[in-house]
């Protein structure tokens, strides 16, 4: 599809790039001072509806369904958008898998609107036919169903499907005809490496472990990262600081939830760009991935706010806006 | 019979050129730079004034080609119901005489379109900005604007 398709979506996403949050609206949602007021704030600014309970997770619902909504009005083609989803659909493999090997019946587990159904995946999984998933999903589908009937080992499915979806984001960002896609695959599957490395150093996990967790990418090496994650987290550090990611580093050095912050942060980088490109899918990319931030942001203030932590603490946890 | 009308076939395919090729390329123009004002004002139809003035400038073009067919019609005498007699060399000058609005109008039209869509994108976001967004479409009419000049001067000094 030529670029010049998508004129009107991008114009009409400049206009309401104008309602995103930026970091001053973040900073009054901020000094509300209790989760009511924050939940007042979020209605004046128009987020949720008439029919919206005035609780959180119906307004953030609210808001996460009208960015589909509007995506979907604007694109034809939402194959773009696969990758975007992939995260939610091996979660909910794996709560399938999770269900049926454990023989649970837990539905508000899954996330409903993902291609194929929550549904059909259980389905799928409860009669093993695995070939019926998506081709990025067979394989990975039947090593983590057998791993978790015989040995019981939740967090080695979890690691085999994490895995599984990190390689299928790689393999779509390289096949991608948009930079967009290109980037966001690219540092997704770079900043999940290295929570993983960070992770499974913390754990004191093996060696094995952690090669078989990690993904690869081109801006890492997945060898060195590997070993630098069993030599401890300075290592971590001084291997980071020689790559993209070495603010990375530094984010490390700071603390845990600064760390997840500047994950979070990598990717609005990646995306930042698109604000000054008027053709192409790219700024329709970047303005849903915005709005998961921001509603992801917003939802870490009002649980902040909801369990009386700090204001201090709320901040360092609030990822940088896209506008 | 024919060679000997040759003269006027180009003159009247200059003048033909001009108009299609600067009106298809005001067109395309107008069609990129409307699609994205359509996309702000289905969000914010309070800057519709804003976006249609945008969404004009590469119309320019369009009416720069059809002055310089006009001209030519005139100067060769189809306007006034007598052709007149053009040797195959005048027929051949007035041709090229039309090209530079044209082909520059074709190609500045196209990429007037892009730019107005560009700057469409600022008042969606500053309205407050709108003169000086107006101002890079504006940069492009420059170049068509030339052309239109060296069109009409080589036209108008062509002896028939």
């Amino acid at each position: 599809m030529s670029d010049l398709q998508y004129t009107y979506a991008v114009a009409r996403i400049r206009a309401k790039e104008v309602f995103l949050f930026s970091a001053a609206t973040i900073d009054q949602l901020l000094a509300c001072k209790t989760y009511d007021n924050c939940l007042q704030f979020l209605a004046e600014k128009g987020w949720g509806d008439a029919d919206t309970p005035q609780n959180a997770e119906a307004v953030l619902a609210k808001e996460g369904e009208k960015t589909w909504e509007v995506v979907r009005e604007l694109v034809s083609d939402m194959t773009v958008f696969d990758v975007l989803n992939y995260p939610k659909l091996f979660h909910n493999l794996k709560a399938a898998i999770k269900e049926v090997c454990t023989e649970g019946n837990h539905s508000s587990i899954f996330y409903k609107d993902t291609i194929p159904s929550p549904d059909e995946i259980m389905d799928r999984v409860r009669e093993r036919d695995f070939s019926g998933l998506p081709s990025m999903m067979t394989e990975a589908a039947a090593e983590a169903f057998d791993t978790l009937l015989h040995t019981r080992d939740g967090q080695l499915c979890d690691v085999i499907i994490d895995r599984a979806c990190l390689d299928a984001i790689y393999r779509a960002g390289k096949a991608a005809r948009d930079a967009i896609i290109r980037n966001y695959a690219e540092s997704t599957v770079a900043v999940a490496d290295i929570k993983i490395a960070v992770r499974s150093m913390k754990t004191a996990k093996s060696l094995d472990f952690i090669k078989r967790a990690l993904a690869e990418c081109d801006s890492l090496s997945v060898d060195a990262l590997a070993h630098a994650a069993m030599s401890g987290m300075d290592a971590i550090r001084e291997y980071l600081s020689g790559t993209d990611y070495a603010e990375g580093a530094d984010a490390l050095a700071e603390s845990p939830s600064a760390f997840e912050r500047w994950c979070d942060n990598m990717i609005i980088k990646t995306i930042r760009p698109q604000k000054y490109n008027s053709f192409s899918v790219g700024p329709v990319v970047a303005y849903a991935l915005a709005r998961e931030n921001e509603i992801k942001t917003v939802r870490i203030i009002l649980s902040g706010k909801l369990n009386g932590l700090s204001d201090d603490s709320i901040r360092e946890r609030v990822r940088e806006m896209y506008v | 019979m024919i060679l000997e009308n040759l003269g006027i076939v180009y003159a009247l395919l200059g003048a033909a050129l001009a108009v299609l090729l600067a009106g298809s390329g005001s067109a395309i123009g107008v069609g990129i730079a409307g699609q994205a004002a359509a996309g702000v004002v289905t969000e914010d139809p309070s800057k519709f004034a804003k976006v249609l003035i945008m969404q004009l400038l590469p119309g320019t073009q369009g009416i720069y080609g059809l002055l310089v067919g006009f001209i030519t019609l005139s100067k060769v005498g189809l306007l006034g119901g007598g052709a007149a007699a053009i040797d195959v060399q005048t027929g051949l000058l007035i041709l090229a005489a039309c090209l530079p609005i044209g082909i520059a109008g074709l190609i500045s039209a196209i990429y007037q379109g892009k730019t107005s869509a560009a700057s469409i994108g600022i008042v969606a976001k500053k309205p407050d900005q709108f003169g000086k967004a107006m101002l890079f479409p504006a940069m492009v009419e420059t170049y068509a604007i030339l052309a239109l000049l060296i069109s009409i001067l080589s036209v108008t000094a062509i002896q028939v």
